[in-house]
């Protein structure tokens, strides 16, 4: 029984830890006043971005070292998630694009991308099969040599691969940029009040295109590490699944704050696997636990929508454009 | 010996083919304070956006401290020492008043401590009255401005921009921050304040720049100006200032509102057990700092809020019957002939929509008149025609979407298009708030009509000076309650802003009528 809830809790763990990403990411995007849909897109493209790089390295030499292998994946990795979310902030912010629509159609797109080049990746250096990065996977998955040998606070504290822990950092340093710096200050003015921070000497346009740009990249780490550490290196189209949704609706359970997302992410991610730990449940209750999340965020929407504590509401300016010389 | 802290020459900024700033000139001294007068739409707002960096002009050279500058954004604007308080406040809901206080300071170090003994010390130092902790949500209108202030004051500016300071302020409000200016003027900064109410310009400046139309009139010296000099300057041609006023007869009572009370979704009371006559033939003006409780208490009136308890009673002139309007649709109160031409601070937020012509818009009250299931235009436009020759609203024609009018033109079309439905109850909420003088003038004439036609009228202002002028009673309304129903002809400024900030009148202040 003890095993089980251990087993449980780990999985949970690494379940929420692509959510962790994507909501982080999704969260320092929308303090700045932009409603990224595009979220899951790319979440998707970080994710076969990164198997891109890893496969081209490993295929172009003997033997691959594991290293270089982590580190080839991760900035490729990061370069299509960057490159996504520049699409998404020239489109909204240079061009004024409406930011919903923007972000559905990227969601779209990456999806896309991502089972195109999962389906011709292969075909294009001339191999049959399935994508499976052999060397890379470990790579990511590898742990301190003495996490196993610890009981269990080993194993729920120090068996997963590097990428969880760097969510947890990244979560925690972006509440701290938030709410103890000028720069987030500065940030959240943008999100709240683009004007007043136009008036306060604040580049507007500079922030906004940062904080996609950043917030995009963190997202992306998500999709990485589900293909190189869940999946071990392995591409299946659409086994991402609907995460990068989830994602979004944990920025409004977090109530839009990346401490909070880092225990949301972790009942989010439980309640998404929970349904495999109860016995004896027949599909049907299965799809119906699994649907738990989703309907969490509706009583959670409610909720803070109702209470209207000032605090807890969505940046006062998200998903609208600024024009400084509106009239 | 004076010496100019800022100069603006030849200044032009257009908008598409839209002149707003035409080869402006002006100079503000050191230690001096500068009205810079104008009805609205003269390019007062976009001159100062200038010198503030929001806008970059498309000619001219400004000099500061008699170096050529070049203002690119607003960052430069602070680095020239210049600061400027707008009239819609730029400040941050959810911040604190430190936190909105040093936002884009660019110092190197984030420590809220420091900035808040900092701003402690302006205080001080001022004369204001601030809790830097306190978030703006929290403020009342004054306090807000008072964060404004201190925000540029904490940047060191020496050149400030009020933006229409008083607009919302009491006039006790008004004479305290009044005071502030003239502490700074003597500390040396120089002051410019965008107004058009003509006793204040000539209370607080030394001098006075006047624009009209885009186009730089001319500046003269307070000592030499007098209210008729200012506004032949500013209109173009002499114009008298009257409010024709009659004394009201064959009143009747016609709208009685009795203990309403309305508890709004925060579950805030904002409107507590009100009471009050609206008479015909009468002007009822409804006093108080914005936000008050007047949107509401219209709203309940044209049945847009349902009241949680206490009545509204209708006596209709046409039945002698009294009903209820609780419990009535709006469009049953309409058809009673109440009409809300509630002109809301967002003027096209719930009386036009801006997308749509004004043919378009004049069928909104009247779509449901027609017959075929097409749109009978023919009406409607004969309408349009009539209110835009007889309120000389500037537009290009007919078929011009609002939103592409001026503000003051919004407002006519509003206004006018309610009054031509002749109603017997006609509320209207700041009807002139953006309106130049003439057509401020205009719509109080045309309020004094309807009053005379004895449709009751209710008004609600935010200058007192106009509702003393056109009112025969002013309502004070304090936080959601009745502070005191004043008659017009009797009371004084001084006695509505003591009751507009929920104190009582002593008896004696009473009798003697204030002063």
């Amino acid at each position: 029984m003890l095993w089980t809830i251990v087993s449980f809790i780990k999985a949970a763990i690494i379940q929420s830890i692509p959510l962790l990403f994507g909501s982080t990411g999704e969260i320092i995007t929308e303090k700045s006043g932009n409603l990224n849909l595009g979220i899951p897109g790319i979440m998707y493209v970080g994710g076969i971005s990164g198997i891109i790089g890893g496969y081209i390295y490993e295929h172009s030499v003997l033997t691959a070292n594991p290293v270089l292998c982590v580190l080839i994946s991760f900035i490729s990795s990061l370069l299509g998630s960057a490159l996504m979310s520049l699409i998404y902030a020239f489109l909204t912010q240079s061009l004024k694009a409406n930011q919903n629509v923007t972000g559905l159609a990227l969601t779209t797109f990456g999806v896309g991308v991502g089972n195109f080049f999962g389906g011709s990746l292969l075909k294009l250096f001339n191999e049959s099969g399935s994508i499976s990065l052999l060397t890379t996977g470990s790579a990511y998955k590898a742990v301190l040599p003495f996490a196993h040998k610890t009981g269990i606070f080993g194993e729920l504290f120090l068996s997963y691969g590097f990428l969880a822990y760097l969510a947890i950092v990244i979560s925690i340093l972006a509440s701290i940029i938030l709410n103890k710096t000028r720069v987030g200050l500065n940030l959240r003015a943008v999100g709240e009040s683009p004007a007043t921070a136009d008036a306060a000497g604040i580049n507007v346009i500079k922030y906004k295109y940062l904080s996609i740009l950043i917030g995009g990249m963190t997202a992306g780490l998500g999709g990485l590490f589900f293909v190189m550490d869940y999946t071990a290196g392995a591409w299946t189209n659409n086994g991402f699944g609907d995460r990068g949704w989830l994602a979004i609706a944990i920025v409004i359970f977090a109530l839009w704050k990346p401490k909070n997302a880092i225990l949301s992410s972790f009942i989010f991610g439980g309640l998404y696997i929970v349904c495999v730990y109860i016995p004896g449940l027949s599909s049907a209750a299965k799809e119906i636990i699994k649907m738990l999340p989703y309907l969490v965020t509706i009583i959670v929407l409610i909720f803070i929508s109702t209470k209207n504590k000032r605090e807890n509401q969505p940046p006062a300016s998200l998903g609208l454009s600024y024009f400084r010389e509106e009239r | 010996m004076a010496v100019p802290a800022i100069e603006l020459k030849n200044i032009t900024k257009k908008f598409g083919c839209i002149i707003a700033n035409n080869n402006i000139n002006l100079t503000v001294n050191k230690g001096e304070i500068l009205a810079l007068l104008g009805e609205n739409g003269s390019g007062k707002t976009t001159l100062m956006n200038i010198i503030s960096g929001i806008y970059f002009p498309d000619g001219g050279q400004i000099f500061i401290n008699g170096k050529e500058t070049v203002i690119r954004s607003p960052k430069d604007s602070f680095d020239c020492k210049i600061g400027m308080i707008h009239q819609h406040f730029k400040l941050v809901d959810v911040f604190n008043a430190a936190e909105n206080i040093i936002l884009g300071l660019d110092d190197g170090k984030y420590n809220l401590k420091e900035a808040t003994n900092l701003i402690k010390k302006i205080c001080i130092q001022y004369g204001f009255d601030i809790d830097p902790e306190k978030k703006i949500y929290d403020m009342s209108v004054s306090e807000k401005q008072t964060v404004e202030i201190i925000k540029v004051l904490y940047r060191g500016a020496d050149i400030l921009i009020l933006d229409e300071p008083t607009a919302v302020l009491t006039p006790q409000e008004t004479q305290k921050l009044f005071a502030v200016l003239r502490n700074m003027r003597n500390d040396g900064k120089s002051i410019i304040i965008i107004t058009h109410k003509l006793h204040e310009v000539l209370s607080i400046s030394d001098k006075v720049a006047v624009l009209r139309k885009g186009e730089y009139i001319g500046t003269i010296e307070t000592k030499d100006a007098n209210e008729s000099i200012l506004t032949e300057m500013m209109v173009g041609k002499k114009i008298t200032l009257n409010i024709d006023r009659t004394e009201p007869k064959d009143t009747a009572d016609r709208l009685c509102v009795k203990s309403v009370s309305l508890i709004n979704r925060n579950g805030v009371k904002v409107l507590d057990n009100i009471d009050f006559t609206a008479k015909s033939g009468e002007i009822l003006g409804i006093a108080g700092i914005a936000g008050s409780g007047q949107k509401e208490l219209l709203e309940s009136i044209a049945g847009l809020q349902n009241v949680d308890s206490g009545d509204i009673l209708y006596l209709n002139p046409k039945t002698g019957n009294n009903e209820s309007l609780k419990g009535k649709t709006p469009v049953q109160i309409h058809q009673l002939g109440v009409r809300l031409s509630f002109v809301p601070e967002d003027r096209l937020g719930m009386g036009l929509v801006g997308n749509m012509d004004i043919v378009d818009n004049m069928m909104l009250r009247s779509y449901k008149k027609g017959k075929s299931v097409f749109l009978e235009r023919k009406d409607p436009r004969k309408l349009a025609h009539k209110v835009i020759d007889s309120l000389e609203v500037a537009t290009p024609g007919a078929s011009t979407p609002v939103r592409r009018l001026s503000g003051g033109n919004v407002q006519k079309i509003l206004v006018g298009r309610e009054i031509e439905a002749s109603p017997t109850v006609l509320m209207a909420a700041y009807p002139v708030r953006g309106l130049d003088i003439n057509s401020s003038y205009m719509i109080y004439n045309l309020l004094n009509e309807q009053k005379e036609k004895g449709v009751a009228v209710i008004f609600v202002g935010e200058d007192l000076d106009v509702l003393l002028d056109l009112c025969d009673r002013i309502l004070v309304l304090c936080g959601g309650k009745v502070t005191g129903i004043l008659d017009a002809r009797k009371t004084t400024k001084e006695e509505i802003g003591i009751l507009m900030t929920g104190k009582k009148l002593k008896t004696d202040d009473n009798a003697n009528g204030g002063e």
